[in-house]
């Protein structure tokens, strides 16, 4: 019961602080809101048993990327911009289209009870740490590279983009 | 007891909150935050299915998209930075260099 | 009395328990080491410090509680009020959230998690946006440019320090914390003895983190008005100065435990035992230590020029001379309390003597000007930070499949180790004015 309690708590916490993300004029508000869904995405995946998931959305996501995003926003002038007219003439084609994402998710669910096999829950292994570090270094080894690699081109990128004089 | 239609849910509310944001806003870096939300929706089902099956794929698969979030956010953002050193403006609608 | 709780709830008691301790003990605690500060601060320049509130300035800090409490709230007129509000809640959530899984103890700690240290480290780079947001929130020039420099610092050198960490955490082999310690009890060695150089990092790293002299070029006076923290004032700012405080606590934590052996004493692994008694010889130490103090207290008090000050010197004297009693009388104690009560005594200790190292250091070197800051960070320390990865785990390597002997592995990698940290001090920094004539063309 605790275990529901949570994650109704995070769930409405996550979904709520979307809403508010994608619909207010100042940017900053919108940043730190992206910060409280990221953290009950966090809290998300720690009710799911996956704690090294949930220390690296912390430490990645809203210690650096989130970072990230609120110096660029403090970089850009804002006044102007927060005067204008938030939201553009696609308004009602975008509302449109969720609502069909929307309905055609939730009857698969409702109408399809075999439309996802229900294995038995698995038991998974209680260090997790663990298993994600042996399947990232076995199985996963060439990918954990390229990655690295993407990691090295999108640092260069960056720079050479942010720089006043090339 | 919390089932993975829950969580599917949540993930399917998430995904297409941000649609809404990339399809709606004018700010370009609200459209990048609301990119960041799909690619987090994503991975809470991601995790979930991992969970349901007892496999670590999942998260090690979610992990790597965290990564590729971050270098996407880190170019985006320059490209944004530079584009607003030149035109002085962050809404996509003006950003129509290209056009005839 | 345990049987009056509903089993549903008797998991939650006891964390929570913790949790309101902590809470209710942090601020005053801060308080004290403010004082603490000032005192050593005064030794070091030859003169007394805090006198004159209360005997020996021990009032000072609830002196100035209260005047922080009294004083009045200005906010900016042009600032972001719900920013403004929020980011000093933010630095002192971060920083108290991080004692979630601090292990004063062996049974003092309010969660055990099974990456505990990633935790604190993750809850850490969290209080960053109280700074960013609060130099944001106040709408003024020095605000902001303090907040992004330090920001900036922040970044930089948590990097580092969590590469300091792993180097450690290579010897210990688990991310919980209580594991941690337990790994230093089992090999019967302090960390810091086979990981110096992660030691030193981790120390510099913690350093630059807290925004510590000879770090603090956000908050100097001389710089930037008082860089991020410039338009707070009265309760605001002391929040802001008590996760500053509660985050130095916390670093001198994260080091205690996993170099200097968290609450474990001196030589783990020396029983020796005290005239044939059930009493090891390493176990009286506590008690001893607090009898040393004790008489000393007792030898400077006829030395008081005042009446008053006589009077709390004898009674601290004598309060020392109860505490040696009562880790004496611990020693007949069930073993658990006996655990408890020395496990306590020293982690403390070993904190305390973190944040004199960090005293000393603020009130002994010059100040780093923040190109150089920058610099030191991201060609310095990071560099040495993973030459000393590699070398704790290749001695590891040798030591475990190839079977070396572990003194002569630890020495080599830490020799060569040595050498790389040379090589990389040994840069000669560019002058500034050639740096200038660079850019220009």
């Amino acid at each position: 019961m605790f275990s529901q309690a949570v994650f109704y708590f995070f769930a409405a916490l996550a979904v709520t602080s979307a809403i508010l993300m994608v619909t207010r004029r100042n940017i900053i508000h919108g940043a730190v809101f992206l910060i409280t869904t990221l953290l009950a995405t966090a809290g998300i995946f720690l009710q799911l048993d996956a704690e090294f998931l949930f220390v690296v959305q912390i430490i990645l996501y809203v210690g650096g990327i989130m970072v990230l995003f609120v110096f660029v926003i403090m970089l850009v002038n804002l006044d102007v911009s927060m005067r204008l007219v938030q939201f553009n003439h696609q308004r009602f084609v975008a509302g449109a289209l969720a609502l069909v994402l929307g309905a055609q998710v939730f009857l698969a669910l409702k109408v399809g009870p075999g439309v996802m096999p229900h294995p038995a829950q698995q038991i998974m292994s209680p260090k997790n740490t663990e298993a994600v570090g042996d399947a990232l270094f076995t199985h996963y080894m060439l990918p954990f590279e390229i990655a690295s690699i993407l990691l090295l081109v999108a640092m260069i990128g960056a720079v050479v983009m942010a720089k006043r004089r090339v | 007891m919390i089932s993975p239609e829950h969580y599917l849910m949540l993930s399917l509310a998430l995904f297409t909150i941000g649609v809404i944001g990339v399809l709606t806003r004018r700010n370009v870096i609200i459209i990048l935050m609301s990119i960041e939300l799909i690619l987090n929706a994503v991975n809470i089902n991601l995790v979930a299915f991992s969970r349901l099956y007892g496999d670590v794929n999942g998260q090690v698969f979610a992990i790597f998209i965290i990564t590729d979030a971050a270098a996407e956010a880190a170019v985006g953002l320059g490209i944004i930075l530079a584009f607003f050193r030149n035109r002085e403006t962050l809404l996509a609608d003006e950003m129509d260099l290209l056009k005839w | 009395m345990m049987h009056l709780i509903p089993p549903a709830i008797v998991p939650y008691v006891l964390p929570v328990v913790y949790a309101l301790v902590i809470v209710a003990v942090l601020p005053l605690m801060a308080g004290y080491i403010v004082l603490l500060e000032r005192k050593v601060m005064a030794d070091m320049q030859a003169r007394l410090g805090p006198m004159r509130v209360g005997p020996h300035g021990l009032l000072q800090p609830i002196a100035d509680a209260v005047k922080l409490l009294l004083k009045e709230d200005i906010v900016p007129r042009e600032a972001d009020r719900l920013m403004f509000y929020v980011a000093p809640l933010v630095s002192v959530t971060m920083a108290l959230l991080a004692y979630a899984a601090m292990p004063f103890g062996p049974a003092f700690q309010i969660a055990d998690l099974n990456v505990g240290l990633l935790f604190i480290l993750a809850v850490s780079s969290l209080g960053i946006y109280g700074i960013v947001l609060g130099g944001w929130a106040s709408n003024s020039h020095y605000s902001l440019l303090g907040a992004l420099r330090s920001a900036a610092q922040l970044v930089s050198y948590e990097t580092a320090a969590g590469l300091g960490l792993v180097s450690g955490l290579l010897l210990a082999g688990s991310l919980s914390m209580k594991d941690i310690v337990q790994a230093q009890a089992d090999q019967g060695v302090w960390f810091i003895l086979v990981a110096p150089i992660g030691f030193f990092v981790y120390l510099v790293g913690s350093i630059a983190e807290t925004n510590r002299a000879p770090f603090d070029l956000p908050e100097a006076e001389s710089e930037l008005v008082a860089g991020y923290m410039t338009e707070y004032s009265g309760f605001r700012w002391s929040l802001y100065f008590l996760a500053e405080y509660a985050n130095m606590i916390i670093v001198a934590g994260i080091a205690t435990t996993l170099f200097l052996g968290g609450w474990l004493r001196p030589f783990p692994r020396i029983h020796e035992h005290l005239f044939g008694t059930s009493v090891e010889l390493l176990d009286a130490l506590p008690s001893l230590i607090f009898l040393a103090i004790g008489l000393y207290c007792f030898r400077l008090t006829p030395r008081q020029p005042v009446q008053i000050q006589k009077f709390v010197m004898a009674a601290a004297g004598g309060l020392c001379l109860l505490l040696a009693g009562a880790m004496a009388a611990s020693l007949f104690a069930p073993p658990t309390v006996m655990q408890g009560v020395h496990g306590g005594f020293w982690f403390m200790v070993k904190v305390m003597a973190y944040l004199y190292a960090f005293l000393w250091i603020r009130f002994t070197f010059p100040r780093y000007r923040f190109d150089q800051l920058m610099r030191l960070g991201w060609r310095f320390l990071i560099p040495l930070a993973l030459v000393n990865v590699i070398g704790v785990g290749t001695a590891i390597v040798l030591q475990q499949q190839w079977g070396w002997n572990p003194r002569v592995t630890e020495l080599v990698t830490l020799a060569a180790t040595i050498g790389v940290a040379i090589w990389l001090a040994s840069e000669d920094e560019k002058p500034v004015a050639a740096v200038v004539a660079a850019d220009g063309e």
